[in-house]
């Protein structure tokens, strides 16, 4: 292994777990245990444990930070009070994204939880956006993060949160609590699709909470990042280095709904406008094939037989039993029932654009 | 889950990591405990068709794991007459029985002597120790 390769405080749990492990944005990360379907299914029926302690964490806090990250993401964070997160972009001059990422705001400062590959881009970014009044550190090697995920969630955490806080909590809505002696950080966030809550905790804090969880009566299945993939695409939810990029801006990546382009003067903000107004030549949309096989990334979308667009991620949906993914297509192809085909490996295999999400949850209950 | 190591000695490897078990005038054929470990948790089995022709050394079919897509190598020429319908329904069943229940094709030979051009149990275990 590289030297240069990151390990999660719970990297020795996922080996006497058998996990087959993988490098992940220059981590050491859980691909699966005993298997990406069943953690899956498991997440869809149960509940899921998934070490995402590989995600970045910048704090930025003092005067002002609030009105400085209002002009630097794309979302209204006017919008979110304390106690509440966010899901917002950070973006280029010219509406090019460099991440999205999730802002929380807690009573004293702000929490962005941004891609492990992007933590550094975004901090760069952010450090020239803010002025100097407003401080930013990056806690990443600080804080580790755990998504207990699934329908059955609040079982696994009731026996072992100090308060009830957690329970009470919406959905983005986001506390401090105690579970298993270990403080955290709580919030109803996920990406999967499922009800649930990711916990922020101390590094050296993530095993001992990894062990209760696990030893509870309702314990969840662990889950590596695999499962965490073909949650993630059965649910339309975009990923960056896959959906998006510095060469894609917010509002072809279908998120507009994340952007305020009608009070924000966030980088980027006049491109995206102009998109919104005149529409942009390629849309992202999700599809699901009408025949066996599985799409990848990279392979072209055909409509007639011609080349119309790119896969960005492709899998076999666990719940459907069906290759499923999402791509870039011709923006006149974008319409939910419009019948594409998907080359994959040479042969087409026929597919129909299909609304987001692939697979009805409920991740607000 | 998967299973244990093992190179069974009443079967004949090809260097592309598939084997082959000879069943009278007809052979079975499947992928061996370390192609199934390097591919990882196999999801999808693209077969060939019923009463095809496969040829040695060519592709005669693909499987897919969570991680990558893999030809499968013929070991020796022949008529496909069945293909494992229980793989493509439990494609994992590959890694967890990948000389038993994980069968992928059946083939009536053309030219049985092409398996003596494969490697024994030993020969393979030593070509692997070279990898």
């Amino acid at each position: 292994m590289a030297a240069a390769t990151q390990t999660t405080s719970l990297h020795d749990r996922h080996v006497a777990l058998g996990a087959r492990m993988g490098a992940f944005a220059g981590w050491d990360m859980p691909l699966y245990y005993a298997g990406a379907r069943p953690e899956h299914l498991a997440v869809r029926g149960r509940a899921g444990l998934f070490d995402v302690s590989h995600m970045g964490q910048l704090e930025v806090s003092g005067p002002g930070a609030r009105e400085a990250l209002a002009a630097a993401l794309t979302n209204d964070i006017s919008r979110v009070g304390p106690g509440q997160g966010q899901y917002t972009l950070l973006c280029d001059d010219d509406g090019g994204v460099i991440d999205d990422l999730i802002a929380y705001a807690l009573p004293d400062r702000h929490l962005l939880v941004v891609n492990a590959a992007n933590t550094a881009a975004c901090h760069d970014r952010l450090a020239a956006l803010l002025p100097d009044a407003v401080e930013l550190a990056d806690r990443s090697h600080e804080i580790a993060m755990l998504a207990l995920q699934g329908p059955r969630w609040a079982d696994a955490l009731r026996p072992l949160a100090g308060t009830p806080a957690a329970f009470g909590l919406g959905y983005f809505e986001i506390a401090e609590d105690v579970v298993a002696g270990v403080p955290c950080l709580i919030s109803r966030t996920g990406y999967t699709g499922e009800p649930g809550v990711e916990l922020m905790c101390p590094w050296d804090g993530a095993p001992e909470l990894w062990d209760a969880l696990l030893a509870a009566d309702a314990a969840p299945e662990p889950a590596g990042l695999v499962s965490r993939d073909t949650l993630r695409l059965e649910m339309g939810y975009p990923l960056y280095g896959q959906e998006l990029s510095r060469d894609r801006t917010p509002i072809e990546a279908g998120l507009r709904w994340a952007c305020d382009l009608e009070g924000g003067r966030f980088p980027g903000a006049a491109r995206m406008r102009q998109q919104a107004e005149r529409g942009t030549p390629e849309r992202l949309v999700a599809f699901r094939l009408t025949e066996p096989g599985i799409p990848r990334a990279g392979q072209d979308v055909l409509h007639d037989g011609a080349p119309a667009g790119r896969v960005t991620s492709g899998t076999l949906s666990p719940t459907l039993g069906a290759g499923i993914g999402m791509a870039y297509v011709a923006a006149e192809l974008a319409a939910p029932g419009t019948e594409i085909a998907v080359d994959v490996r040479g042969k087409p295999k026929a597919a129909v654009v299909a609304r987001r999400p692939l697979v009805a949850t409920s991740p607000k209950e | 889950m998967a299973a244990e190591e093992s190179y069974p000695p009443d079967l004949r490897y090809h260097r592309e990591h598939d084997w082959v078990r000879l069943d009278g005038d007809e052979a079975v054929f499947g992928i061996t405990w370390f192609a199934q470990d390097a591919l990882g948790e196999v999801v999808f089995y693209d077969p060939p068709a019923v009463g095809a022709t496969v040829e040695k050394d060519k592709p005669y079919g693909e499987l897919e794991s969570v991680k990558a897509v893999s030809d499968i190598f013929t070991p020796a020429s022949g008529e496909v007459v069945a293909v494992n319908e229980a793989v493509q329904e439990r494609p994992e069943i590959v890694n967890e029985d990948p000389y038993g229940e994980g069968w992928l094709i059946r083939v009536r030979l053309t030219e049985p002597a092409q398996l003596d051009e494969l490697m024994d149990e030993a020969a393979y275990r030593q070509y692997l120790a070279g990898l």
